[in-house]
């Protein structure tokens, strides 16, 4: 914008990727943190513990461990607050019964988890993206979620803000995925002026206490949900539970119930599915990236556009539910894609399964704890 | 920004040794170059899991346009502060790339054209050898026609505690003296892409 609104409250700063996550999220509302540090997610646990005290209602926990952490963070969010965590690898593992937890009892909360090499604890200060598929799977039992990944800095604060809109909006957990490449790049970034920003906080009941029903359908499938303590008494179980929060095993609630909890998020496949595309017009090879690796793909297009080549660079910032018209659209369009990822091969895992049989779907590997550089990816592209 | 050089990607790596402050190094001439020159400076960090000891390195890019990906191709400066850094790194600098090192931690260097002073020494005479980051600062500043010391003063000031505020403006300044005396036409020599 050449004219820049000079009342607008707009500020400037050097950040790491870890920083804008709880710049973005203290944007969003958040006012609720628990967790248990861990490189190289330690940054946001160390930001918010700085930051949350300063608010009139902010809390900030160290917990015992990864489990107590989502553990606390769903019990502020049912109370009311906006909640998130931050982890990495192993406390990512350890935070997956939860995960199902907050499913099936529909509280929103954020979870941003910094993918570091792994199995196990792996390379601590090294980047992979080796937990989409677990993000995804993790947890147990059939569950719709929503997992989103951010590339750069900027990239960072935006999703964060995504991120609690979208759990509060469809009362469903969100997991933002980072890795260490970009929780740990300084940028300069723009704190937006909170005004411009568009922040959904959750459905209030507007029915007296005795008439409410915790988990009703309705149209979004979404129902409202008052903090605990605020006069709505209902009950909260991992256990399948019917309208009014109460164990079932009936065929037919438990069907609606789980029905419910799909459709919440299928029918806004449109709003939830964001993606990037970047000279996708007229390509006719075409890189699907996500993260870090995103960025070094866009170098690569850019190389090869200088080249004469007509590539194309389709970023995901949404990983699941997998935005499969976007990526289907570019499949038809070229004769074959690149799936670079620093993992064997989990999303390229996704695109084959859309592709069925319309273009050559080429992958990129790399396991080694280093990021996929620009010039291997113009290399593969090249090769068609 | 008018005032300001045209840079394409410029890439710098400071490497040394973890605990002798590179991270924090790199933090500041990012902020100074971002905040204060108005470039897009990508920083990145490697570090091992160690918390002293290991190999520790920060990388800057820094470009007038956006900056896509974030770390090094090939190094238009590297800065060793070990002996170790030293020989890993120099195989990632461009032909027309320049070495800087410190002559009191690197006793041999892999060519003899290099921008040397004794850092950890300098910051031993300052009076606190942990600011051999700043005395290094101090030097680059002098060495990169593009940075200038006023807005890595207020980086500095603005980055690090109050209370050690004094001894790294002191630091800073044997540095930067130091590099203008030693090496008074460094900044001309800089073949730009």
């Amino acid at each position: 914008m050449a004219t820049k609104n000079k009342k607008k409250k707009e500020k400037e700063i050097f950040a790491l990727g870890n920083e804008a996550v709880v710049e973005g999220a203290l944007l969003a509302g958040c006012n609720f943190y628990a967790g248990y540090p861990i490189t190289p997610s330690t940054e946001i646990a160390e930001e918010m513990a700085r930051r949350l005290p300063l608010l009139e209602e902010g809390v900030f926990i160290q917990m015992e461990d990864e489990i107590a952490s989502l553990g606390s963070v769903i019990g502020a969010s049912l109370a009311g607050r906006k909640a998130m965590t931050a982890t990495s690898g192993p406390g990512f593992s350890l935070m997956q019964e939860h995960i199902g937890y907050a499913c099936i009892t529909e509280t929103p909360l954020v979870l941003v988890n910094v993918m570091r090499a792994g199995p196990s604890t792996g390379m601590p200060t090294s980047p992979a993206q080796g937990d989409v598929q677990q993000a995804r799977w993790g947890t147990h039992g059939d569950h719709p979620i929503i997992v989103l990944s951010a590339g750069d800095v900027q990239e960072c604060l935006e999703m964060t803000v995504t991120a609690f809109n979208f759990s509060e909006k469809y009362r469903t957990p969100v997991i933002l995925l980072l890795d260490e490449v970009t929780a740990h790049t300084r940028e300069k970034i723009t704190i937006p002026d909170p005004s411009d920003l568009y922040i959904y906080s959750r459905l209030l009941p507007s029915m007296p206490p005795e008439w409410y029903l915790p988990f009703e359908d309705n149209m979004r499938g979404v129902s409202a949900m008052p903090p605990l303590g605020s006069g709505y008494r209902y009950h909260v179980t991992g256990l399948t539970h019917d309208d009014h929060g109460y164990p079932t095993s009936k065929p037919r609630e438990v069907e609606s119930f789980i029905n419910r909890i799909f459709r919440k998020i299928d029918q806004f496949f449109y709003d939830i599915q964001i993606v990037e595309e970047i000279y996708c017009q007229d390509a006719t090879s075409c890189i699907i990236a996500y993260g870090s690796v995103g960025r070094s793909a866009e170098l690569a297009v850019q190389m090869a556009r200088d080249q004469g080549e007509k590539a194309g660079l389709l970023k995901l910032k949404t990983l699941f539910p997998f935005p499969r018209p976007a990526v289907e659209k570019m499949l038809r369009q070229c004769a074959s894609v690149l799936v670079p990822e620093m993992n064997m091969g989990q999303i390229s895992r996704e695109v084959k399964r859309v592709n069925s049989g319309q273009s050559k779907v080429n992958t990129l590997n790399r396991i080694d704890g280093q990021i996929i550089t620009p010039a291997e990816i113009l290399k593969k592209l090249l090769k068609g | 920004m008018s005032r300001e050089m045209k840079l394409d990607r410029f890439e710098i790596r400071l490497s040394g040794l973890g605990g002798q402050g590179i991270l924090t190094l790199g933090k500041i001439m990012g902020q100074a170059l971002a905040l204060d020159h108005g470039y897009n400076v990508a920083q990145t960090q490697s570090y091992g899991p160690e918390a002293r000891g290991g190999a520790s390195r920060s990388d800057l890019v820094i470009s007038s346009s956006t900056i896509s990906y974030p770390k090094t191709i090939s190094l238009d400066l590297l800065v060793a502060l070990s002996q170790e850094a030293c020989n890993k790194f120099f195989t990632n600098l461009k032909p027309s790339g320049a070495l800087v090192v410190d002559t009191s931690m690197v006793g041999q260097t892999p060519t003899n054209i290099f921008l040397g002073l004794p850092f950890t020494d300098m910051a031993r005479k300052v009076g606190l050898v942990q600011t051999t980051n700043i005395v290094t600062l101090g030097a680059l500043t002098h060495f990169l026609p593009f940075m200038r010391a006023v807005s890595v003063r207020k980086s500095l000031k603005s980055i690090l505690p109050s209370k050690i505020i004094d001894i790294n403006l002191k630091a800073f300044n044997a540095g930067f003296n130091a590099a203008k005396k030693q090496y008074p036409d460094a900044p001309e020599k800089w073949i730009f892409s």
